[in-house]
């Protein structure tokens, strides 16, 4: 029976990969042949969609845009969640169980609710159309789950760590930077990771905020459904270039996640 | 309950390992006679855990076997072993309660349950549990949850061999030496294995009969407490052991007589065979060197307070002298002699003692 | 794990958190609030009107028929991509270079925007020209998600659990990857089987993290609006048209701000009240 462990993660993975299979065979047809009729491989193999994507600077700078907001919110996000994480993890203070629960209540509202109002906040405050727009308000929703997902992993060190490190000497900032940290490396890899991966394809927000200088990709593709038809090639190929990134970023968190394995854990 | 016997152990964590620095155990022999309370003392990265982990099964050794009397169990894995070892943090079923950790291991060998009651009364009546028995396990402080640690390991009676993993590294240091005692007194009564492993040598010396000191990968010394502070047969055991541990001086060797510091130095066993080029040493505990008239000539660099006594730092040269003075007599401020017990002063070459 | 200690410092530390995330939720919730208790008939006119739209919204067959729905998908959801997820990450390698391919390749599917996830399902189950649909219906099964409301359901569920099941891995993966060696060693000391290392040392060390999954996903899921909208747009009929999809027709397709703003609220306090009572049960027993 353990033999086959390996048959399950195998099976999933196959089943992940048939849609985007499809969906990259797709970026290399011409919506006419996507529309047409069903053929496994592209019958006639065409590079126009990427080219159309390389070459129109409204495309390729929607990814640049949403790259930078993205990195900004993640970077954010993570930084301002880790003492708020430990704080909650290992103090007591006035109203603590209930801020902890409200930070989770602002990830309930559908974001629809929060568009219009946030066009007029951030206009107001002369921020519309600028990418630190939406990655502060990608922060409703990242904060509290970056803080979420660190408490999480905080609290399952014992405090023993942190008092065997002032024992030793260390002062606070010290101990938090070079033993905390590294023990609760997953967590801080799966942190980043989801905030990148919800700022990344959050789409409303970041049409709202936004009209030309901060484009996100996700609202350039929204141009394929009303122009000319439904250019699904084109969409196809957009949607295979979203994934680079967010790829990029797995793979270099991987040894956080896996982290404890790393370590020699069984 | 056996002897547990190790015979050309080597290991190191590398699959190709190249030089000495490579094998985390040299070649080493040991055995573990049935009943005693030994320790395992030395540094971190001495390798202390590594034979830990292969007497216990959780590591196998590169090479050499592990027998326990005299069947070779090398191959066999923990569970099979009848072994028990009680780790640097508790490890404890925190969804269990008290009671239901320390039945778990009778549990899954499927005991009867009279027995299983039984059993775990007993223990739990040694251990001071016995109140807390229905209490959930993760609400015990740290000290308790070692203890339910201990006790599954003690409540098997097929057990050969408990081992121990610096088993007092997170407990509050005014309990450690509470647990340190029950640990001796749970010895006493159950009359098991126990080998326990520390780098402190306070627990050692005072939880075994006979202690396993280690310095990188090897076994220095074997002996009891007394021994090994008495009569340290490497220069690392008497500077390890002992606190301020034992002086060791460069000196010179000419015919039998033993120079240092440009006088003879009477010691305890003269050298009568050839030394040939090898390094020698003098080795003398502090308690036994004592202020005097004349003598070795000393500056007085540090006097510090030690409750009972004061250490006392002198230097001669380049080398350092510490000595114990009690409390009353008097310290001279710069300079001054001091003398070694030829009783207590051994000569060592190449880190080894000259017998 | 020790307990917790008073210190008002660590208002300190959420300081930055509270304010990043109230700057960002107190406004809007204000604006929302302000038109569920207005009538507006165009011309930037509002009228207070009380209660009203909340005892139309709530009184509605409408609304219940789509919260009716809305719960039942994002029970089957829940029910299949937590198990599922928690499954694959135990079966998954821990050391090696298969860890990376298999957290890559697993990634994958949380990365795409979710318009492209909506319509790249919508031709994949097609019955003609997507694989899926294809597939299908040449196995002899006979599949339209266009028309059949049981298809629908099915496909709409394949599409959410291909496409949020992975979110639960990389959770329960890297709470496994954070529980010590020394409980599977003490575990095997104790010669327990790896159903007991799974009950008695695994799950209730992912406790917190398979909590977290849970939460977010219940969620997202019942906010979901996206993926269905360009996979079905509610239909066939209104057989998919979960709780989203409905506020936004009624919002946008009607203009009624009214009764839209009153939903949101009433939405809000239904995952609110869920929510907390699936917190209070989880953490019941942390105490300190």
């Amino acid at each position: 029976m353990r033999k086959l462990g390996w048959l399950v993660p195998a099976l999933y993975i196959l089943f992940l990969l048939l849609p985007i299979y499809w969906l990259v065979s797709m970026s290399f047809k011409t919506t006419n042949e996507i529309l047409g009729a069903f053929t496994l491989w592209p019958k006639k193999f065409t590079l126009e969609n990427y080219q159309k994507i390389f070459t129109d600077p409204t495309w390729y700078n929607g990814y640049i845009n949403s790259l930078i907001y993205v990195v900004i919110n993640t970077v954010i996000s993570v930084l301002v969640a880790l003492p708020a994480a430990y704080a909650f993890s290992r103090y007591r203070f006035l109203g603590d169980k209930h801020l902890f629960f409200w930070l989770l209540t602002n990830r309930m509202a559908p974001a629809a609710v929060f568009a219009l109002p946030f066009f007029q906040l951030y206009s107001a405050i002369g921020l519309f159309d600028t990418h630190i727009a939406v990655a502060l308000a990608h922060c409703l929703f990242n904060i509290p789950l970056a803080v979420w997902i660190l408490e999480g992993f905080m609290s399952s060190v014992p405090r023993q760590l942190d008092e065997t490190a002032y024992l030793d000497g260390y002062g606070f900032w010290r101990f938090f930077g070079k033993i905390f940290v590294p023990t609760i490396a997953a967590g801080i890899g799966v942190a980043a990771f989801f905030c990148f991966m919800f700022s990344w394809v959050e789409l409303l927000l970041a049409k709202t905020l936004t009209s030309v200088a901060a484009k996100p990709i996700a609202a350039t593709m929204t141009r394929t459904a009303s122009s000319s038809g439904y250019e699904l090639g084109l969409l196809a190929a957009a949607g295979t270039l979203t994934i680079i990134p967010g790829a990029f970023v797995i793979y270099f968190v991987r040894n956080y996640i896996a982290k404890g394995f790393a370590l020699g854990r069984v | 309950m056996a002897t547990i016997s190790l015979h050309n152990i080597e290991h190191s964590y590398l699959a190709r390992p190249r030089g000495p620095e490579d094998w985390a155990l040299k070649r080493l022999d040991l055995e573990w006679l049935d009943g005693g309370a030994y320790a395992l003392l030395g540094p971190s990265g001495c390798g202390k855990t590594t034979l830990l982990n292969i007497i216990s099964g959780l590591v196998r050794p590169t090479e050499g076997k592990v027998l326990f009397d005299g069947i070779d169990l090398t191959d066999r894995p923990t569970d099979r072993r009848h072994i028990a070892q009680v780790f640097q943090f508790p490890v404890v079923y925190d969804t269990m309660t008290v009671w239901e950790n320390l039945a778990f291991p009778l549990r899954n060998r499927r005991l009867p349950r009279a027995e299983i009651e039984q059993k775990v009364a007993a223990i739990a009546d040694m251990l001071d549990l016995s109140g807390m028995l229905n209490k959930r396990a993760a609400g015990l402080t740290a000290d308790g949850k070692q203890k339910i640690s201990l006790g599954r390991g003690l409540v098997r009676s097929d057990v050969n061999v408990v081992m121990f993993d610096e088993p007092l590294t997170v407990i509050d240091p005014h309990l450690k030496w509470q647990l340190r005692s029950k640990l001796k007194e749970l010895h006493q009564r159950t009359r098991r294995t126990m080998i326990y492993v520390t780098h402190d040598q306070t627990e050692a010396l005072t939880f075994a009969d006979k202690v396993v000191v280690m310095h990188e990968g090897s076994v220095v010394q074997i002996g009891s407490p007394l021994e090994l502070f008495e009569r340290p047969r490497h220069t690392f055991v008497g500077h390890f052991i002992g606190s301020p541990g034992m002086n060791v001086l460069p000196c010179a060797v000419d015919g039998g007589a033993v120079l240092f510091a440009g006088q003879r130095v009477a010691v305890e066993k003269p050298p009568t065979a050839a030394i040939g080029g090898r390094r020698t040493e003098i080795g003398v505990r502090p308690e036994f060197v004592t202020l005097a008239q004349a003598g070795i000539p000393v500056s007085i660099v540090k006097v510090s307070d030690a409750g009972r006594f004061r250490i006392v730092e002198a230097r001669h040269g380049d080398d350092r002298i510490k000595l114990l003075v009690e409390q009353g007599v008097a310290v001279p401020a710069d300079t001054a002699h001091v003398r070694f017990d030829p009783a207590h002063t051994r000569l060592y070459a190449d880190g080894q003692l000259l017998e | 794990m020790g307990s917790k200690t008073h210190n008002a410092m660590g208002w300190l530390f959420v300081l930055p958190v509270v304010v990043l995330v109230a700057f960002n939720a107190i406004i809007p919730l204000m604006a929302v609030v302000n038109y569920s208790v207005q009538e507006t008939f165009g011309n930037n006119m509002f009228f207070f009107e009380g209660v009203k739209w909340f005892e139309q919204v709530l009184h509605s067959d409408r609304f219940h028929a789509s919260l009716g729905r809305q719960l039942m998908f994002s029970g089957i959801v829940l029910a299949i991509e937590v198990p599922l997820g928690v499954a694959i990450a135990l079966a998954m390698p821990r050391r090696g270079p298969w860890v990376s391919v298999c957290l890559v390749l697993m990634a994958l599917p949380l990365l795409i925007p979710w318009n492209v996830v909506g319509a790249m399902w919508n031709i994949f189950a097609l019955p003609d020209i997507g694989m899926l649909g294809r597939l299908l219906n040449d196995l002899g099964i006979n599949y339209n998600y266009t028309q059949q409301p049981i298809s629908a359901w099915a496909t709409l569920i394949a599409m959410d659990v291909w496409h949020w099941t992975s979110l639960v891995v990389l959770l329960a993966y890297a709470g496994l990857s954070a529980i010590p060696d020394a409980y599977y060693q003490a575990a095997k000391i104790d010669g327990a089987s790896s159903w007991a290392v799974f009950r008695y040392i695994q799950l209730p060390k992912m406790k917190r993290v398979l909590t977290i999954a849970i939460l977010l996903r219940f969620m997202d899921s019942f906010n979901i609006h996206t993926e269905p909208f360009v996979l079905t747009g509610g239909g066939p009929g209104n057989a998919t048209t979960l709780l989203s999809i409905d506020l936004v027709k009624i919002a946008l397709g009607q203009f009624d701000l009214g009764p839209a703003a009153a939903m949101s609220i009433i939405y809000f306090l239904i995952i609110l009240l869920l929510s907390w009572i699936f917190y209070v049960v989880m953490t019941r027993d942390e105490e300190h």
